[in-house]
């Protein structure tokens, strides 16, 4: 199972072309149930193949309604423990409950710029073609980030 | 016309290039080829055409999908790119190409820079040696790296981040640079497809659509093959649902190796493994806890088997000598304890914990709880379901530490991959001098282009890039960045050349959807539908692939030993599963996917077990034994092996490269070194 989607929270993103978790899962595992053949609960999510899941969490992430949540591995995890996030612009807050009850909150940075600000070429210089056989990538003079090194560790060139 | 099932509709494309997979490696590509296109229309007029083509989403595609807790190459104002390429070399036991570490290794910093920029948090460490993390560091007003900050190192050449977002950061970029016009998602490669009047030369790439019933035919001057690694050809530890927390993206099936071979392009030491001492099941990182909270690795009695097999060390010069050793002798130690029953194996982070409270202010012990939380949540949240569910808080539990099973990779600590030619300027032989290379391939390291495989306009980066490793994200980045100059380059080059595939679209459409049809065409022969004489399901062929690599290949069923009696049987094994390949079945476009992924571990593994066999030392002792050649032969095979297949005649030819220093090694093995 390892994420499930919990049935009176997923509504099947309705309002959108395609799930929010079919469209992140990097290994193609979730799935919308559009008739209920599959699951017998129509419009919802499901995961198709538990066995293949990576627990990357990405689609409870994405998940609008926080329907998603994970049973970790059955095949190692004793039962009653859970580890769920809530990810905002630009930071994320962890639950962790232990199987004892123990309780965790945390909460860490995950950028430092809004979502969709990045200008990739803003103040970088245009490149001449003629540079194309010059060692070093176009940002090179502007990052800061070249190590030329020292000649002398290069024991073949002369 | 939309496609069906049974016929689905084929899309075809032309290109000047084409970019497969979207992980940290095509990101970089594409960030850096954008530029340059433009500086082409800007100068001469002409429009390249490009398209990145992904099977899953860029936002979460790749090895950094999940996020990652640090960015393991940062060489630093104050590190040599010669330091790097020497500690790349000694990790991996001597046999990596300086010429491709020292490049990386002089160009990274550029892209961890550019991270930075995009919004990347990374954790500084103020005046006063205290550390802060990437957003509070911001608020504090403490320098970007570009400007002099200095990271937190958890280790010579990781610095740590807030890594959560790292791949929806790079993805970000790389998505604005291209436009979404040049991207595909959704769409799974599965074959390249080599010129028709060139068959050296590459023509383009085919796939499908896990979503619709189509088949994408691409044509291409160049092409970036850059799909990631080889995850679960060897039987996991946990067989259940377990099966799904490999240590390394479960999604990485040797597709960037599998499609380069049937192209023609000469793979290179293949027999190398990644076997990753990690958290027993769950696999979260052990670098933080080894490094920045200076815990130790112990038998169940409490001994620290690094320092009690120590002598071990001593039957692998010079790599034993060197002051780190490399990370197969370290499991190699490890092994010992475990073979002669003192496991179970633990990281004691009761201790280390105690030890640092014994120092710390009650905020600093808060914010030390949280950073070694973070450190799985950020990329390996499955570890902290291990801990939430056996009760383990790191300070009052140890946890039991394991090797895991083998991955195949060449961006992290393994060097299997595809022969690239290198930069120009480092002193890179020019010449073959051992003999057996096949007339066709090239002499020395370098061939025109920089990542350009043998294959004429096939490149590659990051996990594709054999005999170099260590790059892991910031240099799969700058690796792809390096060949898209050389791409852009090779496409004007070739401007005029008239691509044309060797293979008529449809008869490619008919050998991608032949799972389809073996499905279709059997189905209701039976009752049960997986059980038919006529097909077999992608995912028992799987656990097939995984018993024969488990049990003959030096999987854990034999902690990691073969023999040359074990790899004849191996390869009986192999062959007939290659062919019981083409009578996979997909019942749905979903396993069609995996029908192909399974498809590429099967050459994968193959690869890698003729390597192995090929090689008759036990190179990477604590990764793999030939039990019959159970030694380091530096006289013999102080060399890359390397290996072309020929898809027709479906055989590998493997053979020799001659392994040269570019940086003096000897400097690795004096104690003043590190």
């Amino acid at each position: 199972m390892p994420t499930f989607v919990r049935t009176e929270k997923c509504d099947g993103c309705k309002g959108q072309d395609k799930t929010a978790c079919m469209y992140i899962c990097p290994h193609d595992l979730m799935m919308l149930d559009k008739d209920g053949s599959a699951t017998g609960h129509a419009m919802k999510a499901w995961n198709q193949e538990p066995e293949q899941c990576w627990e990357c969490y990405s689609c409870v992430k994405i998940c609008p309604q926080n329907a998603i949540e994970v049973r970790h591995y059955a095949d190692i995890v004793p039962l009653g423990g859970s580890v769920q996030p809530l990810r905002g612009s630009d930071s994320i807050m962890w639950t962790i409950k232990f199987r004892n009850g123990t309780l965790k909150r945390f909460k860490f940075p995950i950028r430092t710029t809004s979502e969709g600000s990045i200008d990739p070429y803003g103040g970088k210089p245009m490149p001449k073609v003629a540079e194309l056989d010059k060692p070093g990538v176009f940002t090179k003079d502007v990052m800061g980030g070249y190590r030329a090194g020292k000649a002398d560790e290069l024991i073949r060139v002369k | 016309m939309a496609g069906t099932f049974d016929k689905p509709e084929i899309v075809e494309e032309d290109l000047d290039i084409l970019l497969i997979g979207g992980g940290m490696a095509c990101c970089g590509t594409a960030y850096e080829m954008m530029r340059w296109a433009e500086a082409v229309k800007a100068e001469t007029g002409t429009e390249l055409k490009i398209k990145l083509v992904d099977k899953a989403a860029m936002d979460r595609s790749g090895a950094v999908a999940q996020g990652l807790s640090a960015i393991n190459t940062y060489i630093g104002p104050e590190q040599d790119p010669a330091d790097y390429a020497r500690m790349v070399s000694n990790d991996l036991m001597g046999i990596t190409r300086d010429d491709l570490a020292y490049d990386l290794g002089r160009n990274v910093d550029d892209s961890v820079h550019l991270f930075e920029e995009w919004g990347l948090p990374i954790w500084k460490t103020d005046a006063e040696g205290v550390r802060h993390d990437g957003a509070e560091s911001q608020r504090e007003g403490l320098p970007a790296l570009k400007d002099g900050g200095k990271p937190v190192r958890s280790g010579k050449w990781q610095i740590m981040i807030n890594g959560e977002s790292y791949k929806w950061i790079v993805a970000e970029a790389a998505k604005k640079a291209l436009g979404l016009d040049r991207i595909q998602e959704r769409v799974f490669i599965v074959k390249l497809v080599n010129d028709k009047n060139d068959p050296s030369r590459i023509a383009g790439a085919v796939g499908f659509s896990v979503r619709d019933n189509k088949i994408y035919v691409y044509k291409a001057k160049a092409v970036m093959l850059a799909a990631g690694g080889c995850v679960n050809l060897f039987r996991p530890r946990s067989v259940g649902e377990g099966a799904g927390r490999a240590w390394y993206p479960v999604w990485n099936a040797g597709s960037t190796y599998a499609m380069a071979a049937e192209a023609g392009a000469e793979l290179t030491m293949m027999e190398n493994r990644f076997v990753p001492a990690r958290f027993k099941d769950g696999y979260g990182p052990v670098g933080a806890w080894f490094l920045l909270f200076k815990a130790q690795a112990t038998n169940a009695y409490g001994e620290n088997y690094m320092t009690k097999n120590k002598e071990m060390l001593n039957d692998y010069p010079p790599y034993g000598q060197a002051a780190v050793p490399a990370s197969c002798l370290r499991n190699h130690l490890m092994l010992k304890e475990m073979k002669e029953g003192r496991g179970p194996i633990y990281m004691d982070t009761v201790t280390a914990l105690a030890k640092l409270r014994e120092t710390l202010t009650p905020k600093e012990v808060k914010h030390l709880e949280a950073e070694a939380w973070e450190d799985f949540l950020d990329m390996c949240i499955g570890q902290c379901g291990i801990w939430v569910g056996e009760n383990i808080e790191p300070e009052k539990k140890m946890s039991e530490l394991m090797p895991t099973e083998p991955y195949l990779l060449g961006s992290h600590s393994g060097c299997c991959g595809i022969w690239v030619s290198g930069p120009t300027d480092l002193g890179a032989p020019t010449t073959e001098e051992l003999p057996g290379v096949p007339e066709h391939l090239p002499k020395g390291w370098n061939w025109g282009y920089r990542s350009m495989t043998t294959v004429k306009g096939l490149f590659t980066a990051g996990d594709g890039v054999g005999a170099s490793g260590h790059k892991f994200s910031s240099g799969s980045h700058t690796e792809g960045r390096l060949a898209s100059k050389a791409m852009i380059k090779y496409a004007l080059d070739n401007k005029d050349w008239k691509v044309e595939l060797d293979t008529d679209p449809a008869q490619l459409a008919e050998e991608i959807y032949k799972p389809v049809r073996n499905f279709l065409e059997h189905k209701d022969y039976t009752t049960a539908i997986d059980i038919n004489p006529n097909y077999i399901t992608p995912k028992m062929l799987q656990m097939r692939l995984q018993k024969i690599m488990d049990e003959y290949v030096a999987g854990v069923a034999t902690y990691y030993n073969t023999n040359d009696k074990m790899l004849a049987v191996a390869e009986e094994k192999l062959e007939m599963l290659k062919e019981d390949a083409a009578k996979m079945r997909a019942k749905d476009l979903h396993e069609l996917l995996r029908a192909w992924e399974n498809y590429h571990r099967i050459l994968t593994a193959e690869a890698h077990m003729k390597h192995i066999q090929f090689r008759e030392e036990s190179r990477y002792p604590g990764f793999y034994y030939r039990t019959d050649k159970n030694f380091v032969d530096e006289e013999n095979w102080h060399c890359f092996v390397n290996s072309v297949y020929d898809k027709q005649s479906k055989k590998w030819t493997c053979f020799k490269r001659k392994h040269v220093d570019l940086v003096d090694k000897s400097k690795l093995f004096k104690a003043a070194a590190h």
